[in-house]
């Protein structure tokens, strides 16, 4: 692809046109060198787009069988009512025997399909980054330039799968209602604190109050960012109810990163620890000791206004260059 | 034979499951059928009517009249029973989730035959639980169709007492994949969680409640291991006069028996040498009949040809003799049970018990029938059971005579007719359809229409049971998809679970395989990223086991799958492919509206500006219709006798490779 046909298809990205969404986020998956270079040439082409301080990156996570689908579905319609384009990646599990996958399982069928405001793509873990695809950061970059809102959705039970949700500008954790796993990982410190808290099931009754209390028990003084405080919510995706107040929490979190200035260090800071991981999944530990080590690097990628790939493909140049 | 006279049982009830095209050309099929000594009627409706869409809707394009007769309101059903009798007539209605409405029209048409309504025989199937496990004729969420099978029920426990008010089904559950003891528990399962929400609702004074439980029947599917499904059908019997005493009290002995009637199955016909399935009808059918104290009340065969398309009302005629001889030509009727005392079938009946029981008794720790349908638990279980069966037919394990093995044949003389041995339907049939209902619509009293949809969703939202509004919107004129839009606005519409999430994976054990993922890994590599497949069920046809079993498959292969369940439009399927980047799109069809959801499907794609993309369609699609569909693109076309499902994903390959310019080998 040449220049003039990167800002080609950029423009047609910021028009929202399906087809050239499509086209860009296969490109960004397309590991060939060729495509890679396009890639790159695109995402440059979309930065300045993709930091207007209204565009907002949104992860939900939680273990599976809570329901995130269903929350993520009711979520959307009112994200639709309140005139927002939505774009959604949904991460799920790759089979470990086959490298194959199911993914898109009910979440496009529950929003409303027929809609032109909603993106969907699925993708698959493919053992990458230890369970999360490593396509998430630049795919959701496209869709942030193309969409108000972008929602990263991701099967977690761990670290790992919260790390995808913490490239995000807000990260939601929904928690499972009587199962003490979430908490004790909250207390235990091996959960990163997510910005917003959710006990889906509502419908459950008394179940869900007592997750919800012992939540608040467990959260104490912990905040992620900062004086952030962070909301304990409760919803039912299936009787619809504290999905607009979840809403809210969201645009409240946004709006405190907008207001300290801090969503464009968010952003920098989650690249470079997207192009790091793909660095030691190259090149190891000692490849990122090569380079200086991980604070010094990550503070120099923070740094940098460079599109990821050509982040990335520096850093392998310099390596390189010192073998 | 001695000269004094025997004493005979009398035979079950013999009915065909039938209707197609129009109810004009359904009567006249009924009333040929009843002249040839059938005793009962089985109506099979199409997909709109079971899924609540008037026969003019976008949804019900290509589907009116293909798997059973379109009803739109009273009028098509006047005339489906003309010069039918209903008072005289035992009428079986294969209908689930607009099984209130089509009850209330029965009714309705009684009225206007000048019959007492309680003098009705027949059935409703009415068993919204299993469509949302196989079939996925539902429309509402578990909660509002749960409460919708109670109404009907209680309804005609008081005022159509003859009626059986449900079946509840293991005949799908089988279809889905099912073993005998699944089988045996989900549908025990299913019926417990029934008769507890009628319990519960207090529409029934305690005294009355044994009488509910014996109005309860179930409909089996019978297989081709027929010594373990006659101890099959003698564990339900066994099982159900036991949770009748145990659960719910009922002293009566009569109130306990497990009364039932059977389909044989369907999903062990083959398409290969089809002639062969005549007997296995046959040694099925024995399975139901054998044992006189676990006999069925009603059976229904399919006939030789399903596999193959539409039979013909020859074909239908057959498998009706099939029964005929069996009951009036042998000596069956003159014994007692054959079993009795048996210690093999009491070893292998009592195996089933306990295996059941241990099912139930999961399902009861999760909460019931009904929250392990929304949590995707027996679903789950019903694919990974239909995922092993199909893998022992690959391995040759389970030998399929025709399919996997004595596969050398002569030419069938049975398909080498003008017609190829089935029956197409009428393609002037929904044009007329959809006149004559919007002729019916333009002559009714939109007064009276308005003011008994107004009553119906006042009742639908305050709980009052649902059959006397219903009746009235029945006189009134109202169409099916009024009555559905109605309940749709009051309850939601729902999707179930897939199942598929958590099969399990194949292991890596099998060179066939193996080979296979290398392949689709290393065009994967080639085309510069993991190949993605669509796989899509367009239209209102729910039979969603050979897509799930294809979405499995694929993943063992090493695909990435998107798979969203039933029901999707053409749209809706060009859109999915396009925003998930896919590098093939699978159809799975089995209502016979093949080509118009081909068609819908190829202009969408075009218009998205997919047009290259390769499709391909699997299902029950006759030679000539898969002539024409390979004229208009599509890649490949797939039917039961492709029982080899690595080589279906390899044929994948290829065609993946060949639309992106590469060599075909690798």
């Amino acid at each position: 692809m040449a220049q003039a046909d990167s800002a080609g298809l950029a423009r047609s990205i910021c028009d929202a046109e399906r087809a050239a969404i499509a086209r860009a986020l296969n490109l960004l998956d397309d590991h060939r060198p060729a495509a890679q270079e396009q890639a790159a040439q695109l995402l440059q082409e979309l930065a300045a787009r993709c930091r207007e301080p209204h565009r907002r990156l949104v992860g939900m996570t939680g273990p599976p069988g809570v329901g995130k689908s269903s929350l993520s579905a009711a979520l959307i319609r009112v994200w639709r009512e309140r005139g927002l384009r939505v774009g959604v990646l949904a991460v799920d599990p790759s089979s470990p025997v086959s490298g194959g996958a199911l993914l898109g399982d009910r979440l496009r069928m529950k929003t409303a399909g027929d809609d032109d405001g909603v993106f969907v793509r699925s993708l698959s873990s493919r053992g990458e980054f230890g369970g999360l695809s490593a396509q998430v950061w630049p795919m959701s970059l496209v869709l942030l330039a193309a969409c108000d809102l972008v929602l990263v959705e991701t099967v977690g039970v761990g670290q790992r799968e919260i790390d995808v949700a913490a490239t995000c500008d807000t990260t939601c954790f929904v928690a499972q209602p009587g199962s003490g796993d979430s908490i004790q990982f909250l207390k235990a410190g091996v959960l990163e604190v997510p910005h917003i808290l959710v006990v889906n099931k509502q419908d459950l009754g008394s179940l869900a109050s007592r997750t919800l209390t012992e939540l608040r028990g467990a959260l104490g003084n912990l905040h992620p960012d900062g004086d952030w405080q962070v909301p304990i919510l409760s919803t039912s995706a299936t009787e619809h109810t504290g999905i607009e107040a979840l809403a809210d929490a969201i645009e409240a979190h946004h709006r405190w990163l907008v207001e300290r200035g801090e969503l464009a260090a968010r952003r920098r800071g989650a690249q470079a620890r997207w192009v790091l991981r793909r660095l030691e999944q190259e090149y190891g530990r000692a490849g990122i000791a090569r380079l200086g080590g991980e604070q010094a690097l990550l503070a120099r990628l923070a740094a940098s206004e460079q599109n990821p790939f050509s982040q990335y493909e520096t850093c392998r140049g310099q390596l390189q260059a010192t073998a | 034979m001695s000269d004094t006279t025997i004493k005979r049982d009398r035979p079950w009830l013999m009915r065909t499951y039938s209707g197609h095209s129009s109810a004009r050309a359904s009567n006249e099929l009924y009333r040929t059928n009843l002249g040839k000594g059938q005793t009962g009627l089985s109506v099979a409706f199409d997909l709109p009517t079971q899924t609540g869409y008037d026969s003019d809707h976008p949804l019900a394009r290509g589907e009116v009249g293909k798997v059973g007769v379109p009803i739109d309101h009273i009028g098509d059903m006047e005339v489906l029973f003309e010069q039918i009798p209903l008072e005289q007539m035992n009428t079986s209605m294969t209908i689930n989730a607009t099984a209130p409405w089509l009850l209330a029209l029965y009714v309705a048409v009684a009225e206007r035959q000048g019959v007492d309504p309680a003098a009705l025989q027949g059935t409703t199937q009415n068993d919204v639980i299993k469509e949302y496990l196989s079939r996925g004729t539902y429309i509402f969420p578990p909660g509002p169709s749960v409460r919708l099978t109670t109404d009907l029920i209680a309804y005609t426990v008081e005022h159509i007492p003859k009626w059986n008010p449900t079946n509840i089904c293991s005949y799908h559950l089988q279809e889905a994949g099912a073993t005998p003891t699944q089988e045996l528990a989900y549908a025990l399962s299913t019926a417990t969680a029934i008769l507890d929400a009628v319990r519960d609702s207090g529409q029934i004074e305690a005294e009355r409640f044994a009488a509910v439980v014996g109005r309860i029947s179930f409909f089996v599917n019978a297989g081709i291991r027929f010594v373990e499904e006659t101890c099959k059908v003698r564990a339900f019997t066994r099982m159900w006069d036991e949770i009748a005493q145990q659960r719910y009290g009922v002293e009566d002995p009569r109130q306990r028996r497990f009364r039932y009637g059977v389909q044989v199955n369907s999903l062990g016909l083959t398409e290969s040498q089809p002639e062969n399935n005549v007997q296995r009808i046959v040694l099925e059918m024995l399975a139901v009949t054998l044992s006189k104290n676990a006999r069925a009340r009603a059976i229904q065969l399919p006939a030789w040809n399903e596999a193959l398309g539409l039979p013909r009302p020859w074909d239908q005629q057959w498998a009706l003799r099939m029964q005929q001889v069996l009951a009036c030509e042998s000596d069956l009727l003159e014994y007692g049970d054959l079993f009795d005392g048996s210690p093999v079938v009491e070893a292998k009946v009592e195996e089933l018990v306990a295996g059941a029981r241990a099912e139930m008794a999961r399902i009861a720790e999760q909460g019931g029938m009904v929250a392990c349908v929304d949590n995707g638990y027996v679903k789950r279980e019903l694919v990974a059971s239909h995922t092993r069966r199909l893998r022992a037919i690959e391995s040759g394990e389970l030998q399929i005579v025709g399919v996997n093995c004595y596969r050398e044949t002569a030419e069938s003389p049975l398909t080498a007719g003008a017609d190829a041995g089935i029956m197409s339907v009428d393609e002037a049939a929904e044009r007329q359809q959809i006149e004559s209902l919007q002729a019916f619509r333009a002559q009714r009293d939109g007064q009276r229409v308005a003011a008994a949809l107004a009553e119906l969703r006042t009742a639908a939202d305050a709980g009052d049971n649902i059959m006397p509004a219903s009746i009235e919107c029945a006189r009134a004129g109202v169409t099916t998809g009024e009555w559905s839009q109605v309940l749709r606005e009051v309850f939601g519409e729902y999707r179930a679970p897939t199942g598929v999430d958590v099969a399990e994976a194949q292991r890596g054990d099998d060179d066939t395989i193996v080979a296979l993922r290398e392949r689709v890994r290393a065009t994967g590599e080639e085309l510069g990223r993991p190949l993605r497949l669509l796989i899509g069920k367009p239209g209102l046809d729910g039979h969603s086991n050979g897509a799930e079993q294809i979405a499995v498959k694929g993943r063992d292969a090493g695909f990435e799958i998107v798979y969203e369940g039933i029901r999707l439009t053409p749209a809706q399927i060009a859109r999915a492919a396009q925003e998930e980047g896919v590098h093939l799109v699978g159809l799975s069809v089995l209502s016979g509206s093949h080509m118009e959801l081909v068609e819908d499907i190829c202009r969408e794609l075009e218009a998205a500006g997919l047009a290259g993309l390769p499709l391909v369609i699997g299902g029950i699609i006759p030679a000539a219709d898969a002539r024409a569909l390979q004229a208009r693109g599509v890649k490949a076309v797939f039917t039961p006798k492709d029982v080899d499902m690595n080589a279906i994903m390899g044929d994948m390959v290829d065609i993946i490779r060949q639309a992106n310019g590469l060599d075909s080998a690798a």
